[in-house]
């Protein structure tokens, strides 16, 4: 539309006032790391709903999760037709050193699990020395990371659930990684059979067991039949999809965190009002000049570019070194949140969508001085010098 | 013609010629004053939540109750007792008595599934296993609707706050839980303590429904006085019969309120100060805006003789105001929207949901006060000084 070499006269614009164009350059650069952060928040709730397998079905004991069921049940839900297969864990609720330490640990078994969860990624011969060691165990690269553990290393922790008067020992034989950015590698996984053997009381019950089934779109009946199964019996399950599961999960925490969003969504767009129009007022005090561009042969469309490219410019920049910082802070503010929120960060998408509304940030703030710009007429706005 | 008198009475004119020309700088004004307010409306608000979990918290804890746990065990999900043990405790030194005997009551703790009114999912609600101490052992526990559930049968009093939050509790109507039906008989409240988010019943009924033979998982004390308490805990800790943790009421629920109020400081305190920041920008955006556009007015009355500190005082005291004015904005705002909203959410610590009421305290509002003072401050102060220093005679030639 106009030529690169306008580029120039666009700098100096901006230059004219530095102080103004920083000023109004740090506001919006707050918005996006603000932006940043309501994704980031955004994601550690939905984030886990998003990574669940459609392919696979929780049960929980129906009265609450915190009831075991018995690990009989999972040869009768393999046998319902519909389940591939079945696999469970348990809910350790294990200490390292200090509980502010929070993360999950939880006893699976090795070979099923790794079949039900292809999300997660452990290099073969870790998988082999796990299956060889019993008291082995496997650790997600954030924690390893948190907690600076390695293979080899054999980690003491005290679970007051299973057994307050030990402590549990586990030797680390292998670290995941997630197949995705989304996975959570917080857990810390280890053999059921050691779990069943060495806790105090509860032998042969475990906490929920994941179903994978052989069509997806077949969820809601297997799951009907999976509770049909149990009923009137001692222990009643409650089957459902792992992503309506989770998403439950979440909801526990409530509307504190979707009311923390909404602020932040508010303020984010209160920033964006106040530098908005200082962007505009820039462009107003320079009718004058403008008026001079036209006279000495500007077109309208040359002078109304000129004054959006600038707004734009100023924009992006903004809003690029903003989601930058939030992406470089997100996960200090995660490691921070200890855990609580193992979904804490910025996803890729978020990133681009915060790029769109700095351009339209951009656009809307530089279309009316914009528009009034290319309405000038010479004679008018020579007038005002 | 210098002397305090003097110098104060410039600082009010030059900032009452400030103040009237506010309504030419409309639109910077609104932007700076709108800022601000949403810094301290976002930073109370945020706050808030977190003064109304402690706060709930902390009236869940009298002075002179202690409860008792297994040792170990840091919450009642993984406590448990027999009841030889709970009787030795009940008997400890230091436990108040009265006609019936002492002021203990030795409970059950567990959790079951029941749907939120607002979303219809099922979260988790604790029921607790009662003896007839326990609405002695608690302070400011009564009946608010209905009766008292009777010892023995199975019936049901709900608190309060998990009547308003969940599904299904309203008195007359029946609880279901896996195959049974308890029948909800009374609503009881305890000054919005923690308590006021479970259901209660009695002991004995839930150690039959959970098939829990005699046991217990805590046992909740009133002491003669809130120094008893040392004498209580060293009674139980030398006694080699248990292993035991005793802890005040108090400091047990201050623990467990810790990870919430730490996950909510955190991201608030971060919130707010990204805010602040971008309001100082916004801030001294407008006062540098109402520097330049007064550019002449100022150098003339340096001109005529005003000092150059009173231009930064009277510069520095519009900022103030105006910061003040979208402070006060911001956090009537907060208390307008937020004080006394109710919610529940996920208490870690006993993996049950907990009710509570978010709390715009008058520490919150002066916080967010002074928050909206210190903005305009620096907001004012660099443009101030930029106005003082102006010489006087490049300005006046721009006539």
């Amino acid at each position: 539309m106009f030529p690169v070499k306008f580029f120039h006269l666009i700098w100096c614009n901006l230059k004219r006032k530095k102080l103004r164009t920083s000023l109004t350059l740090l506001s919006i650069v707050v918005a996006f790391i603000l932006f940043g952060f309501l994704s980031a928040i955004q994601q550690a709730l939905v984030g886990g709903v998003e990574m669940a397998g459609a392919d696979r079905l929780s049960v929980r004991q129906k009265v609450s999760i915190i009831n075991l069921l018995p690990i009989s049940y999972e040869a009768r839900i393999e046998r319902i037709p519909g389940v591939d297969f079945a696999t469970h864990q348990t809910w350790f609720g294990g200490i390292y050193q200090d509980p502010k330490n929070f993360f999950m640990q939880n006893p699976v078994e090795p070979e099923k699990f790794f079949k039900i969860h292809p999300e997660i990624i452990l290099p073969p011969e870790q998988m082999k020395a796990w299956l060889a060691t019993r008291t082995g165990a496997i650790v997600g690269r954030r924690t390893a990371d948190r907690f600076h553990w390695k293979i080899g290393d054999r980690i003491p922790i005290q679970s007051p659930i299973w057994g307050a008067d030990r402590t549990w020992e586990f030797d680390i034989v292998g670290i995941y990684d997630g197949a995705k950015k989304g996975t959570d590698t917080t857990w810390m996984l280890f053999r059921y059979d050691y779990f069943d053997e060495a806790r105090r009381w509860g032998k042969g019950q475990i906490g929920w067991f994941t179903i994978r089934i052989k069509d997806p779109s077949q969820a809601a009946e297997v799951a009907k039949r999976v509770d049909a199964e149990f009923e009137n019996s001692p222990t009643e399950t409650k089957t459902e999809p792992e992503g309506a599961f989770i998403q439950g999960y979440a909801s526990q925490i409530g509307n504190i965190v979707f009311i923390v969003a909404a602020i932040l969504g508010m303020v984010f767009f209160t920033i964006l009002l106040v530098a908005g129009n200082t962007m505009a007022q820039a462009v107003r005090e320079r009718t004058g000049e403008l008026g001079v561009l036209k006279a000495i042969g500007f077109t309208n469309g040359q002078v109304m570019a000129l004054v959006l490219a600038e707004s734009c410019l100023l924009a992006v920049i903004g809003g690029a070194v903003g989601l930058a910082l939030a992406r470089a802070v997100t996960p200090v503010v995660a490691d921070k949140l200890a855990g609580l929120l193992p979904m804490f960060f910025l996803p890729t998408h978020a990133l681009f969508t915060g790029f769109s509304l700095s351009v339209a940030l951009g656009l809307v703030t530089g279309i009316f001085p914009a528009l009034q710009a290319m309405r000038l007429r010479v004679a008018d706005a020579l007038r005002r010098m | 013609m210098a002397g305090p008198i003097n110098w104060l009475s410039q600082i009010g004119s030059i900032t009452k010629f400030g103040l009237m020309s506010l309504p030419q700088r409309r639109g910077a004004v609104a932007a700076t004053v709108i800022g601000i307010a949403g810094v301290v409306a976002v930073l109370v608000s945020v706050l808030s939540i977190a003064a109304g979990f402690r706060q709930a918290m902390a009236v869940s804890g009298s002075p002179d109750g202690a409860i008792v746990l297994r040792s170990g065990a840091n919450t009642e999900m993984v406590s448990g007792f027999g009841r030889n043990e709970t009787r030795v405790i009940a008997d400890a030194p230091g436990v108040a008595r009265n006609a019936q005997g002492p002021l203990a009551s030795a409970e059950l703790f567990v959790i079951i599934d029941l749907p939120k009114r607002t979303t219809g999912m099922d979260a988790n609600v604790p029921l607790r296993g009662v003896e007839p101490a326990a609405l002695l052992v608690r302070d400011n526990l009564k009946i608010v609707s209905g009766r008292m559930f009777d010892w023995g049968k199975d019936e049901v009093i709900v608190g309060r706050g998990a009547a308003q939050e969940f599904a299904g509790l309203d008195v007359g109507s029946k609880m279901k839980v896996g195959r049974y039906e308890w029948p909800v008989v009374g609503v009881f409240a305890a000054n919005g303590a923690a308590a006021e988010s479970e259901i209660w019943t009695d002991a004995k009924v839930l150690q039959a429904a959970y098939n829990r033979g005699d046991s217990f998982q805590s046992v909740s004390v009133r002491l003669n006085s809130p120094g008893a308490f040392q004498e209580f805990k060293d009674s139980l800790t030398s006694n080699p019969q248990l292993s035991v943790k005793v802890v005040r009421q108090s400091d047990y629920y201050a623990d467990q309120s810790e990870t919430l109020t730490r996950l909510i400081t955190t991201l608030g305190f971060l919130i707010a100060f990204l805010m602040a920041i971008g309001a100082v920008f916004g801030a001294l955006n407008t006062m540098y805006s109402a520097v330049a556009a007064r550019t002449r007015e100022i150098a003339t009355l340096r001109a005529l003789g005003f000092g150059g500190s009173a231009v930064v005082v009277s510069l520095m005291l519009e900022s103030l105001l105006l910061a003040l004015v979208g402070g006060v904005i911001g956090g009537t705002l907060a208390y307008a929207a937020f004080n006394n909203f109710h919610t529940s959410t996920m208490n870690w610590q006993s993996f049950s949901q907990i009710t509570f009421a978010f709390r715009v305290t008058p520490e919150l509002l002066v916080r967010g006060v002074v928050w909206a003072a210190v903005i305009g401050l620096i907001g004012g102060l660099f443009p101030a000084i930029r106005a003082a220093r102006l010489s006087i005679a490049v300005a006046l030639r721009e006539l």
